[in-house]
């Protein structure tokens, strides 16, 4: 009876320590695999300051070459001629003019959407629509491109005689279709956002659903819909294949949308679809082209993710 | 009288707004019928012009200067190869990224940084990964224009997708679950690795099939690290018939992908080539509409099967 007891006793201590050890692996299993999930999330931070390092190192090499002031004010962007010239400006004439058009279909077209889902439809409609739309935004832009050039273009031609086979009207107006769906999507999620009370209240008052909707939800959404309005002007300044199939690629400093030229992003793929060589003076142009297309994306992102977080935080 | 008549104006104002509503019903209708009625002429144009190409033989032929005998064989082997790349190298990535950001990581400056910094990733345009990928792995770390190298920028192009959708899904799992798995005498990692994954598993799914989607139908980051577009012959065969069975040589050797293949074949001037340029875009369309699809239909029955 005795010894039995002992030797419970002693299974049990024996256990105990046995336990001791166990837990001591366990905790350090447990932080080696904290390491590693630490590893990748610090993994995306990395890529940040690659992509940033990257760009920033070719181009300092291109700033070598050409001034800062040539760069920003020479009307002429000649890189691979003999008789290079260095002005990011017909480039840049191309992104705006190309942006514009593409967000003035976007952004009236897509927050009619987005009024009218959020606030009009019924909620077969709605659930039936956004499923849609998502599906429009998950078209490569590639197909967008040859939507623009075979079917678009041809199309305008009909009305406008004189258009080019290649123009930013039309690389635009197929841009501007292509974020609708961002757009919507984004300003929906926002006024969806605003409490039903305040809905409610203006009802109560006699409101129609048209000015509810003007009046109190989109000025109560504002910061959302705005952030939603940035991130689209972003989108539209990178976006890439559509432009460089339908706007042609040839740097023509122009604001006439009727004309082809050429956008910083079309710039790049034209350049890629060459044969640089690595470390010539035509290979580090599209690194500068580069940096100056993450500056002004950039400046819209964080502008859109101050402003989603303000609404994030008020409701 | 006067309060009759005061009656007839308010009348009068209650039936302009009612017609304005009536109005604006209307627009947003038609605003979203330009939206959808965009998408059937897009998708009819490139079936009207690339249905008659599609045949066996556009699938099992290499790309040809004559564009009857031309096909996609090198560019969907080219596909499947990188996706599988980028598969294998973004989904462990973001997973563990989500994983750390929603269930480990103390509220500091430093989460605060990899949450802005991952929110700012996503809205890098993808020219840009291009530009990176060109001067990272092709030149700098010598992997040239290779299948590998492709893959992973496309990795890292669709990281902040993963990384996203799989803090979503682990953030719609009650506080409940993790307790009772803490009093169970689980640790962090068990209660991870045995309830949290595996209930957002469709929802991280959703997000990866979202991402690949997005990664098939990129050109501009695999035009930038410079794809060639001419390519008529296939990686070498990743099985082999003697030991060790594998091969990875299939990894560094030159391809063509579906959206390459396709910008080749718009910008050729001849237009028999925009027949095979439409029969590719089909192809490619229906490939990321399945794709959206099941992951849209996947959330849909997520949303309606789990209730807490």
């Amino acid at each position: 009876m005795y010894s039995k007891n002992v030797k419970s006793t002693w299974e049990k201590k024996d256990r105990s320590t046995g336990n001791l050890r166990y837990s001591y692996r366990r905790h350090l299993k447990e932080k080696f695999i904290e390491l590693l999930l630490l590893l990748a999330a610090f993994f995306s931070i990395l890529i940040t300051f690659s992509i940033i390092f990257m760009l920033v190192k070719e181009s300092i090499i291109f700033f070598q070459h050409v001034s800062i002031w040539e760069f920003l004010t020479d009307t002429q962007w000649t890189p691979l001629f003999d008789d290079a010239h260095y002005g990011i400006l017909p480039l840049v004439s191309g992104t705006v003019v190309s942006s514009v058009i593409a967000l003035l279909v976007a952004l009236p077209l897509g927050t009619t959407i987005a009024i009218y889902l959020s606030e009009f439809a019924s909620y077969t409609v709605r659930e039936t629509a956004k499923p849609f739309l998502e599906l429009l935004g998950g078209i490569p832009t590639i197909v967008y491109g040859y939507f623009a050039l075979l079917f678009v273009t041809p199309l305008l031609q009909l009305i406008i005689p004189d258009l080019p086979g290649f123009s930013l009207l039309s690389a635009g107006l197929v841009m501007g279709i292509m974020i609708i769906p961002y757009v919507s999507s984004m300003t929906e999620d926002a006024m969806r956002s605003v409490p039903m009370h305040l809905r409610e209240g203006s009802y109560a008052m006699g409101a129609t659903k048209f000015q509810t909707a003007i009046k109190v939800v989109m000025p109560a959404a504002f910061s959302g819909i705005a952030a939603a309005y940035i991130l689209a002007i972003s989108r539209a300044v990178g976006e890439t294949m559509v432009v460089a199939i339908a706007a042609g690629m040839q740097p023509n400093l122009t604001w006439n949308p009727m004309e082809p030229a050429a956008t910083i992003t079309a710039y790049i793929v034209q350049v890629s679809l060459g044969d640089l060589p690595h470390g010539s003076i035509g290979y580090q142009t599209i690194f500068a082209a580069g940096l100056t297309l993450l500056l002004i994306t950039l400046i819209f992102n964080i502008l859109g993710h101050l402003l989603r977080k303000r609404y994030r935080e008020t409701y | 009288m006067s309060d009759e008549k005061k009656l007839e104006e308010l009348r009068v104002v209650i039936a302009r707004h009612k017609r304005r509503d009536l109005m604006f019903l209307i627009a947003g209708v038609l605003a979203l019928m330009i939206a959808l009625l965009t998408f059937i002429a897009l998708f009819t144009q490139m079936l009207i012009d690339g249905a008659p190409r599609l045949s066996w033989e556009f699938f099992t032929s290499f790309p040809s200067r004559r564009p009857e005998s031309a096909g996609i064989l090198s560019a969907w082997v080219g596909t499947t190869l990188v996706m599988l790349v980028t598969a294998i190298s973004a989904i462990p990535l973001g997973v563990a990224a989500g994983v750390y950001l929603e269930e480990y990581a103390p509220k500091n400056l430093f989460t605060e940084l990899i949450e802005i910094n991952v929110t700012n990733l996503a809205g890098v345009p993808s020219i840009i990964y291009g530009l990176l990928a060109l001067g990272l792995f092709v030149y700098q770390l010598g992997l040239g224009q290779s299948i590998l190298a492709a893959g992973l920028t496309l990795a890292l192009l669709i990281l902040p997708i993963v990384i996203v959708a799989t803090r979503e899904a682990i953030r719609s799992i009650p506080v409940a679950i993790r307790e009772g798995s803490y009093a169970l005498g689980a640790t962090k990692w068990e209660t991870v690795a045995d309830h949290l994954l595996p209930y957002s598993a469709p929802g991280i799914l959703t997000g990866i099939i979202i991402g690949l989607a997005r990664a098939i139908g990129e050109t501009a980051p695999i035009i930038t690290i410079g794809a060639l577009t001419f390519i008529a012959f296939l990686p070498p065969s990743p099985i082999k018939s003697e030991f060790p069975f594998i091969s990875f040589e299939w990894l560094t050797a030159p391809f063509t992908v579906m959206p390459i293949q396709m910008f080749n074949w718009v910008s050729r001037p001849e237009e028999e080539f925009q027949f095979n340029a439409a029969a590719a875009g089909l192809i490619l369309v229906v490939m990321t509409l399945a794709m959206n699809a099941l992951a849209i239909y996947l959330r849909y029955r997520m949303r309606k099967k789990i209730k807490w």
